[in-house]
C-alpha cells in the first residue's frame, strides 16, 4: 500500500495525549496500522508524554499502597477475553481486509454491513459511538461527490477502498485527509470503483450550498 | 581561575550536570524495567513503583479523576507494569514513555467504560532496529531539556494536551484563541522537539 497523505502533527499529539474522541482515535489507530511513517511519529508523540511524566510534580500514594501492591502481584490474572488476543485480532483484520482497530469494532467485512442509502449514490453506516462529533462509513459511487462543505472542528477521513479527489489532491486507500476550519472541500469519486471511507469529526460540518444544507440532516455528520 | 569564568558558563555547566544526571537516571529506570521481565524480582518492581507510582497518580489526577479513583487506577497501571513487563521493548521506548502509555490507555478505558479501543501501536513486522540499550531513554532525556526551552505559549498547549487531556477545541475555548492557533502551536512545539530528536538520533 502506497500512502501519500498523512496526519497533521497536532492530530498525533492529540492521539498520544488521549484527548481524541473515540471515533477519531479508532481512525488514527487504523491508519497507524497501515503506515509506518506515522507510527514512528506517534511514537515520538508518546515520548513527549513520557518526558512530561518524568517532569510532573509527584503526588504521594497512600501509606500502604506498596504493601497492597506487592500482595496483588501473585494473584492470578483474570481470564482475558478471546477477542483481545493479538492472533485473533490480526486474523479478523486479515479476513476483513480492514485495519485491526476498525475490524474489531465492526466485527464483519464492509460488504456485510447494514448500509443505509442517504442520497444519490451515497450510502452510510453509522458506528454509533459516543462523544462529540460523529463516526461514519461512507460508500460513494463512481462520479458522485459529497456536497461542498467546511468544518466547525477537525475532520479525519481514512480511505479504505477506491479513491477520491478534491481541492487538496487525490486520496487512495490508506491515505488520510486531516482537515479543519481552514479547509472547505468537495470530494468526488474519481475512478470506476466506488469509494469507501471512514470519517470521524469532533464537531458538525458546515455545508455551504443549499443542496448541502438540505443534505445535512441525512448525512448527519 | 574559577572565579573569573563568566556566570553563564557556570550555569550551563550546572545545567549539563543536571541533564546528565537525569539522563543516567532515565537509562537506569529503563534498564530496571527491562530486567524485570527476566528476573520477576519484586524488589525491582518495588523500586519502579516507588518512583513511578506517585508520578502516574499525579498525571491521572490532572486528567480530572478524583484522588481516590486516581490511586486505584495507579495501582491498576502499576499492576500492568508487572504483568506486561515482557512486552516492554527498550529499543522503542523508555520506561517512562511505556508507563505513560499504559496509564493513558487505562484512563481512556475508564472514561469510555467500553474496551473496544486499540490504543497500542502495532509492532513493526521485523525490527531491524538494533539500537543500544536505553538509547531511546537518552533521546528522551534530551527532549525534556528542549521542552523546558519552549516558548510559554507552546509549552502551555502541550501541557493542556498531555496533562489535562484537553482536545484542540477545548484548549481553543479555554485560551480564547482560534482552533488553528492551537494546532499551529502544537505543530511548532512538536517540530522543535523532533529537530532535536532527529539531530541526535
Amino acid at each position: 500500500m502506497k500512502i501519500s497523505h498523512h496526519f497533521d502533527d497536532a492530530t498525533l499529539i492529540a492521539y498520544a495525549s488521549g484527548s481524541l474522541p473515540q471515533g477519531m482515535a479508532v481512525l488514527v489507530g487504523s491508519h497507524l496500522h497501515w503506515c509506518k511513517a506515522c507510527r514512528d511519529r506517534a511514537r515520538e508523540a508518546d515520548a513527549v508524554g513520557g518526558s512530561l511524566l518524568e517532569e510532573i510534580e509527584p503526588v504521594e500514594m497512600s501509606g500502604d499502597a506498596l504493601a497492597q501492591m506487592l500482595d496483588c502481584l501473585d494473584l492470578p490474572e483474570a481470564q482475558r477475553l478471546p477477542s483481545t488476543e493479538p492472533e485473533v485480532r490480526s486474523q479478523k483484520a486479515m479476513e476483513t481486509g480492514l485495519p485491526a482497530p476498525l475490524a474489531e469494532l465492526l466485527g464483519r467485512p464492509l460488504d456485510q454491513l447494514q448500509w443505509r442509502r442517504i442520497g444519490y449514490g451515497v450510502h452510510q453506516y453509522d458506528l454509533g459511538l459516543e462523544g462529540p462529533g460523529a463516526t461514519r462509513l461512507l460508500r460513494i459511487a463512481p462520479g458522485v461527490s459529497v456536497p461542498h462543505h467546511s468544518h466547525r472542528g477537525n475532520e479525519l477521513t481514512l480511505i479504505l477502498r477506491g479513491s477520491y479527489s478534491d481541492e487538496l489532491g487525490r486520496f487512495c486507500a490508506g491515505d488520510v485527509a486531516d482537515v479543519d476550519t481552514d479547509v472547505a472541500h468537495q470530494p468526488i469519486v474519481d475512478t470506476g470503483e466506488e469509494c469507501i471511507c471512514l470519517i470521524a469529526t469532533d464537531a458538525p460540518l458546515k455545508f455551504s450550498g443549499l443542496m448541502g444544507r438540505l443534505a445535512q440532516p441525512f448525512i448527519g455528520l | 581561575m574559577l572565579e573569573d569564568e563568566p556566570e553563564g558558563k557556570k550555569v550551563t555547566a550546572a545545567a549539563d550536570l543536571t541533564q546528565s544526571k537525569q539522563k543516567a537516571e532515565r537509562e537506569n529506570w529503563t534498564r530496571t524495567l527491562a530486567s524485570l521481565a527476566e528476573s520477576r524480582d519484586k524488589q525491582l518492581f518495588a523500586q519502579l513503583f516507588t518512583h513511578f507510582g506517585p508520578r502516574v497518580k499525579a498525571y491521572i489526577i490532572r486528567l480530572g479523576m478524583p484522588p481516590a479513583t486516581a490511586e486505584e487506577v495507579t495501582q491498576e497501571a502499576m499492576l500492568s507494569v508487572w504483568r506486561k513487563a515482557h512486552l516492554f521493548n527498550a529499543a522503542k521506548a523508555s520506561a517512562s514513555t511505556w508507563i505513560f502509555t499504559l496509564a493513558r490507555n487505562l484512563c481512556i478505558d475508564r472514561m469510555r467504560k467500553e474496551k473496544t479501543q486499540e490504543y497500542e501501536l502495532p509492532d513493526d513486522e521485523v525490527d531491524p532496529d538494533t539500537r543500544d540499550y536505553g538509547e531511546q531513554a537518552v533521546l528522551e532525556a534530551q527532549m525534556k531539556t528542549v521542552i523546558d526551552t519552549l516558548p510559554e505559549a507552546q509549552a502551555q498547549v502541550l501541557f493542556l494536551s498531555y496533562y489535562e487531556g484537553k482536545s484542540h477545541s477545548e484548549i481553543a475555548e479555554q485560551l480564547g484563541i482560534p482552533l488553528g492557533s492551537v494546532k499551529s502551536r502544537l505543530r511548532l512545539a512538536f517540530s522543535k522537539l523532533k529537530t532535536h530528536w532527529e539531530g541526535r538520533a
